[in-house]
């Protein structure tokens, strides 16, 4: 062991080589990230197919409405397009309430900031014109962004000044911007021409986020905001676990004590990351309006904002995680849709079984009693008070 | 009621917590069960307790074997635990806490608060343990909250009672009350385990010592045939020096100054009052006090935690009254704070990432808006081999190293870079002996390199250790001063004013009563 030794001197003496070495057992780490998301989602088809026998839907269809589910998931080029289109905005507002999870905070508010982004974005995509879509595309991305980040703001700046709890006001600022995209869908500048109900103009061209995989076919709908999404993972891993900021964050949030014992500023943390959590959602709302929707409508969210929060969840607020929790919620809405044509059962079913797995993952302990061979640990020691 | 612990043996994976314990606990008598922390006492205790089941050996009652599958069994069989930290309801009363699990009642669950109290009241004024019965918890102070643990364990009927390290929270003064109540339990015949990491205790109270190390008994008998050195080399298996042998201290420049000091809380309450010291170059100065008389605000006005009300702080000839924590860490003030899991360390994160946890935006890890992990990483081993934190690597999480080690840790952070002021709050709480031994040695090192070191402690022991020179608080005020240069201060004295009976100053001071600031 080293303690015994001494070392003086920048030389990298053996003992400072061995110190050097990662200590930490990857084995758990693989467990919690994959293992135990895996075996919670077998448990949830578990049940669902129970819920399904018991609501007298025959064996056969059972077992036909789970390879529908994967045909229509990852089966063809269509449903890997599928896929990925839905993962986009879950994974870009995942990210974001991944992020602030780390720095200790509990944003509700995805959903509402990404109508905020996304009326922003579809209101900048039809109101500019004349700018070509090198300039155009960015710009109504942008104007998602800032404002996603904006409506953020407001919460952590009620927590920073007041102490406002943030899941409280960012569930009230929630209820404000599915009243207010009503409100605004309706205002003559935005309403489409012609129409009485709330539906916007549409995005013009020089918005619209291409389409990546046209040239093989025109109905696959995967845009340009895969790329986005890719790009977003990278800068937030780097953000948590490079940067100065994130290094701050992931303090306040695992102990606040020894972030204001490390002279961090508590409410400036907490509306930065906020902010930056709300920027990803808006961003995520605008590519919706932009990328897949063309336009938008009330409730064009779709509780996207909601799931992401599950996304987050089961990722366990690490980029790569919610990446890939993001392509699995991705997969079992695109595989759901499937389901439902070629079976019969009902998409409601993906909602349950969505929820089933974020419950098992949240309880790693039934898993684990469940399953015990999977998580046998080598046994750790040094951890016995005496 | 006598037991007897044989051939008790338990492992936690690869760790042998307990290996083939034999121990005997006789009524009437105080068991002193003595080891560092992570030695074994409280697995140990635990089996007793039936908490954990031992791997092999037995438990006899009396003579006759015992099999507890639960905590229920051991209380059932008059085996009562008090824990190191209270598991008491804050707003309930003491009688409410008391019978808390085990409530009489008459008729259909109708609770007889009335016979309870009575009850209670009886085993109260039985050992002399004056807790007034009908006071709500939170509004006791600690040392009375650890005596309604007690009450707890006898209304439940105990007739062995095991304390876990029961005067790591009290004062000095709560200790020697504290200690009348054992002696007046084990006098009506209950058998006491008394488990502590102090010497001097053991050497006070029990009537025989055991001896925990890795697991094993080695050594146990009459406290009175031992001295605290045989304990100490028992406990820690090789020789432990106590005193630290500093060196007459060469005072420099005043490094730190407080003028005037006050500062009032959110609620105008005032936390310190006109608060005037100065520590210098090449001294220690030590800040004697019971707990909570203004001790932490102190730490925090000269550290910048909190923003002093009025007066003034001056370091190294430069007002600081207004910098930031950040401000005073760069021009040379380390801090070790009094509570390291609360503040001065984060358990999940690694080692490494610890050692810059007050530091990561500094120049010397970064490189722009990044932090450079390679450079941290490299410090953060170099550090562990300098100041001795023993992990198996710097990217094992910092909450899975033993107390002392983590203690070390955060002092291994402080100290490393160039500093002018050390400000160590309970520097040694919750460590092992050979790590207090460590860390003291390290800040009188320290003191010798010409910093001014400043040790805020609770334990007197500490102080007198430590100190040139000593400021007794009390209240928010200082109560005293004293000058220890060659050990000279008188322990009485500093007893006194740290329970507010005196405002005296020994002569050899020079300075009287609040005006410390004198050189």
């Amino acid at each position: 062991m080293s303690g015994e030794a001494r070392s003086s001197g920048p030389a990298m003496s053996p003992d400072m080589k061995a110190l050097l070495v990662p200590a930490i057992d990857s084995r758990s780490s693989w467990r919690e990230l994959f293992i135990l998301p895996l075996a919670a989602m077998f448990l949830a088809m578990l049940i669902g197919a129970l819920i399904m026998m018991a609501t007298s839907v025959a064996p056969e269809t059972i077992l036909q409405s789970f390879i529908a589910m994967a045909h229509g998931s990852v089966g063809s080029i269509h449903a890997i397009s599928e896929t990925l289109t839905a993962a986009i905005p879950l994974v870009l507002a995942g990210l974001g309430i991944g992020l602030a999870f780390r720095a200790g905070l509990f944003n509700i508010g995805a959903e509402g900031q990404m109508v905020v982004g996304g009326l922003a974005a579809a209101i900048a995509s039809f109101l500019v014109t004349g700018l070509s879509i090198w300039l155009h595309l960015p710009l109504v991305l942008l104007v998602g962004l800032a404002i996603g980040a904006v409506y953020a703001a407001i919460a952590g700046l009620l927590k920073a000044a007041t102490g406002a709890h943030e899941v409280i006001s960012t569930i009230m600022l929630n209820l404000i911007s599915i009243r207010l995209l009503d409100y605004m869908l309706r205002q003559p500048f935005i309403q489409k021409e012609g129409r009485s109900d709330p539906i916007s103009k549409a995005v013009l061209e020089t918005a619209e986020l291409p389409r990546i995989l046209e040239f093989l076919d025109g109905n696959l709908r995967l845009h340009a905001g895969l790329f986005i999404m890719l790009a977003a993972v990278a800068v937030i891993y780097w953000l948590l676990f490079r940067s100065k900021l994130g290094f701050a964050f992931r303090i306040s949030g695992e102990n606040p004590g020894a972030a204001r014992y490390a002279g961090i500023r508590a409410g400036l943390t907490i509306v930065m990351a906020m902010a930056i959590a709300g920027a990803l959602a808006g961003l995520a709302g605008a590519i919706q309006v932009s990328g897949v929707l063309g336009r938008a409508t009330p409730g064009f969210t779709a509780g996207i904002g909601f799931d992401a929060i599950a996304v987050a969840l089961l990722g366990r607020s690490h980029p790569v995680g919610i990446l890939l929790a993001g392509l699995l919620f991705g997969a079992l809405e695109a595989g759901g849709r499937q389901m439902q044509v070629d079976a019969g059962v009902s998409i409601d079913m993906i909602g349950i079984m969505q929820a089933l797995i974020i419950i098992f993952v949240a309880a790693p302990l039934l898993v684990r009693r469940i399953f015990p061979p999977l998580f046998r640990e080598r046994p750790r020691g040094g951890e016995e008070n005496g | 009621m006598d037991i007897e612990l044989r051939g008790i043996s338990k492992r936690f994976g690869p760790v042998q917590a307990n290996q083939d314990i034999n121990l005997e606990i006789r009524a009437g008598e105080v068991l002193g069960l003595l080891g560092e922390n992570g030695a074994g006492k409280s697995t140990l205790m635990n089996i007793l307790s039936g908490l954990y089941s031992a791997d092999t050996g037995e438990i006899l009652i009396d003579g006759s074997p015992a099999i507890f599958t639960g905590p229920g069994d051991s209380i059932a069989n008059g085996i009562g635990m008090v824990h190191q930290h209270f598991m008491l309801v804050p707003v309930f009363s003491v009688v409410e806490n008391v019978i808390l699990g085990v409530e009489p009642t008459s008729g259909v669950d109708y609770l007889d608060l009335e016979a309870a109290r009575a009850q209670v009241q009886e085993i109260n004024t039985r050992y002399g343990m004056e807790v007034p019965t009908d006071a709500l918890i939170e509004d006791l102070p600690v040392g009375i909250q650890q005596r309604v643990e007690i009450l707890k364990v006898l209304f439940r009927s105990a007739d062995v009672l095991i304390l876990d390290e029961p005067t790591a929270v009290l004062t000095p003064q709560e200790v020697e009350e504290f200690f009348t109540i054992v002696r007046a339990l084990r006098d009506a015949g209950k058998g006491i385990v008394f488990i502590t990491h102090k010497l001097h205790e053991i050497l006070e109270i029990a009537d025989r010592v055991s001896v925990l190390r890795q697991g094993q008994i080695v050594g146990q008998g009459d406290p009175a045939s031992f001295s605290e050195a045989d304990l100490a080399e028992m406990m820690v298996g090789r020789p432990v020096s106590f005193s630290v042998g500093r060196a007459e201290s060469t005072s420099g420049d005043t490094v730190l100054e407080l003028a005037g000091v006050s500062l009032f809380d959110a609620a105008q309450d005032a936390r310190l009052v006109d608060i005037n010291l100065s520590v210098h170059g090449g001294e220690v100065v030590g800040i004697a006090g019971v707990q909570g008389n203004g001790q932490t605000e102190l730490v925090e006005a000269i550290t910048g935690l909190s923003a002093v009300t009025t007066g003034e702080i001056g370091f190294a000839g430069q007002d600081i009254t207004r910098a930031s924590v950040r401000q005073r860490h760069r021009m040379g003030v380390a801090h070790i704070p009094e509570d390291r899991h609360k503040s001065g360390m984060v358990g999940n994160f690694t080692v490494a990432e610890n050692m810059v946890l007050n530091s990561y935006y500094d120049e010397s890890v970064t490189s722009g808006v990044q932090i450079d992990w390679r450079r941290v990483h490299a410090r953060a081993a170099a550090a562990c081999l300098s100041y001795d934190v023993r992990t198996p690597s710097v990217f094992l999480g910092a909450g899975s190293l033993s107390g002392g080690n983590q203690q070390k840790m955060v002092v291994a952070r402080e100290l490393e870079r160039d500093v002018r002021l050390i400000v160590a709050s309970q520097p040694t709480r919750g460590v092992d002996v050979g790590s207090i031994e460590y860390i003291h040695r390290q800040l009188i090192a320290c003191r010798d390199r010409g910093n001014a070191v400043l040790i805020i402690s609770s334990e007197l022991d500490e102080i007198l250790d430590l100190s040139d020179r000593i400021y007794v608080m009390f209240e928010g005020r200082i109560a005293a001063t004293f000058d220890n240069r060659g050990g000279g201060a008188d322990r009485n004295a500093i007893g006194l004013a740290m329970a507010g009976v005196s405002q005296g100053t020994n002569p050899g001071a020079g300075r009287s009563g609040n005006r410390g600031s004198a050189a």
